[in-house]
């Protein structure tokens, strides 16, 4: 009795600490903005100063396109990540060429690069190639995922050889036998490579600033931080209103699918 | 499938890897030595002057200690914290799926959006804790502008970031336990929870333990942004971090020579933490 009270007691305390931040930025988020200017606290939620502080952050400030900007950068990546991966990790795994183990030897040293290393030999390339402050530009580092390659190795690995040469008997290429027979084996890789690489883009923080100047291509990240910057303590209730809707859609996703998320992160980090 | 097909579907990811990856990351080490500024066309060869200059840098100075020190506090912090709270929610019934729930999801919030909730938990006069604080008569505190509190105010920032991934790491490692293990301990006499730990657990989970070790120290010396939006490595320097200094050198004041020098020194920290890691892992196999 008494374990199970020690034990209950503990993960309530420091479950309310993980909590606190996202609780209080609500609470905040639904403050009205007399309130919040005096630094009063109020624990009661006022409907309509949250209505009008999620309405501010969606109408007087650029959120909805940093959040457009978000989903066109994961999109982008992700498209690249799984086209120019899915045939590289194919021919990796099944696949017999001169220089095969090398290529794998270099994707797996891809995968340890920190990507904060890459980041001035980056920025040079993106200046030479004029894509600074673009979107290509953005999403240029993300084109491919080591990551990515590694996981689909792996899986591809693992699908019969017998398959693989039915369907060369049958006449299919070898391009066709990655997108027609190997890809669709692989749904619970493809899902773990869109959790990581989604949750990775959407959140990236120090990308961004080095490669991003112009307000309208900001992802959410950096524009939350922009919007930070000019409120001057005036402002606060649509400020945790716009930070909880920058978190809000992958705290939603992870919601609806838990399992994948913890299976993706504990494959790979 | 024909050597000839294999190597051209492999090609285009091929260069990407090459060219978005590998050549990258050797140019570093030649940029480190060359006094290369972004938008100047020419550059010098300076050999280590860089890093003579970044061992006479102040600032790269703090930078450096403050983030070994930061995940030197958060990586063993994260890993013990993250051990108990699985143990304890390894045993916890039905509300095993929410606790685990909660834990998580700093691992999946976003940091910068975060980092804003934080400072206003952390606010001098309305902020959360300060309140709270209040309520037991301790003093208010400015957290994040006090030379002496706001390193250890990101840590436990950080550690509230990194822990989530320590405590699903460590469920997965008490899931896998074999049962006859778990049995065979207790025959053993292993009864009492210290010795179960002493004897069973540790043991048993040692290779999560390692991995959630390194990868929590990687977490460590990459951090950035809570030290981006809430301090600028400020009060001072009190906050400083090498990749808020790379930043601030690299493309701020566009030296991307002196930049490169200090992802040098990222790099070899960052290789002896995989060294040490595969010297525990060796250890392991070998006993």
């Amino acid at each position: 009795m008494t374990a199970r009270l020690v034990r209950h007691g503990f993960l309530l305390a420091t479950t309310l600490a993980v909590a606190s931040p996202f609780v209080w930025m609500l609470l905040l988020s639904a403050m009205p903005p007399e309130l919040s200017a005096q630094g009063a606290i109020s624990l009661a939620i006022d409907p309509a100063a949250a209505a009008a502080n999620y309405r501010a952050a969606l109408t007087q400030t650029p959120l909805p396109r940093y959040l457009l900007n978000g989903a066109i950068v994961c999109v982008a990546a992700l498209a690249s990540q799984i086209f120019f991966g899915a045939p590289l990790a194919f021919a990796l795994a099944k696949g017999d060429f001169p220089g095969r183990r090398w290529l794998l030897a270099l994707v797996l040293m891809a995968l340890l690069i920190p990507s904060e290393v890459l980041a001035v030999p980056l920025f040079f390339i993106c200046y030479r190639l004029g894509v600074l402050d673009t979107y290509a530009g953005i999403v240029l580092p993300s084109l491919i995922s080591p990551t990515a390659v590694f996981l689909l190795y792996q899986v591809f690995r693992a699908i019969p050889d017998e398959l693989v040469d039915a369907a060369r008997l049958d006449g299919l290429s070898a391009r066709t036998i990655v997108w027609r027979l190997m890809v669709p084996l692989s749904t619970p890789t493809l899902a773990a490579i869109t959790i990581l690489t989604v949750v990775g883009r959407w959140n990236d923080l120090f990308w961004p600033t080095i490669a991003v100047t112009s307000p309208e291509l900001m992802p959410p990240p950096l524009g939350i931080v922009a919007f930070r910057d000019e409120e001057a303590g005036t402002s606060y209730g649509p400020l945790m209103a716009a930070a909880a809707i920058t978190t809000a859609p992958l705290i939603l996703a992870f919601l609806a699918v838990q399992r994948r998320f913890i299976d993706s992160f504990t494959r790979v980090l | 499938m024909t050597a000839r097909a294999a190597a051209f579907l492999a090609l285009p990811g091929a260069l990407l890897v090459l060219g978005l990856f590998i050549l990258p990351a050797l140019s570093v080490f030649p940029t480190a030595l060359t006094d290369w500024e972004f938008g100047k066309r020419n550059l010098s060869f300076v050999g280590f002057d860089n890093f003579a200059e970044l061992a006479a840098d102040a600032r790269f100075r703090a930078a450096l200690s403050n983030t070994l020190l930061y995940t030197a506090v958060i990586t063993p912090l994260t890993v013990a914290l993250g051990l108990a709270i699985a143990m304890a929610i390894d045993g916890a019934g039905r509300l095993k799926p929410l606790y685990r729930t909660a834990h998580f999801l700093p691992v999946v919030a976003t940091m910068a959006a975060m980092s804003v909730a934080w400072e206003a938990v952390l606010h001098p006069s309305f902020g959360l804790l300060n309140n709270l604080l209040a309520v037991f008569g301790a003093p208010r505190r400015n957290w994040l502008q006090d030379e002496a509190l706001v390193l250890p105010t990101l840590m436990a920032i950080g550690v509230w970031k990194n822990l989530g991934f320590a405590v699903i790491m460590f469920l997965a490692g008490l899931q896998a336990m074999p049962r006859e293990l778990v049995d065979a301990a207790a025959i053993d006499g292993a009864v009492r929870p210290l010795d179960r730990l002493r004897v069973l657990t540790l043991p048993v989970l040692s290779p999560v333990t390692a991995f959630v070790t390194v990868v929590t120290a990687k977490q460590g010396l990459e951090v950035f942004d809570s030290v981006a939006v809430l301090t600028r490595g400020g009060p001072g320097q009190a906050s400083e971090v090498l990749l808020h200094l790379l930043y601030t050198e690299s493309f701020k004041s566009l030296r991307a020579g002196y930049g490169s020098a200090i992802v040098v020194v990222l790099l070899v920290l960052m290789l002896g933490l995989v060294l040490t890691h595969r010297a525990l892992d060796g250890r392991r196999v070998g006993a």
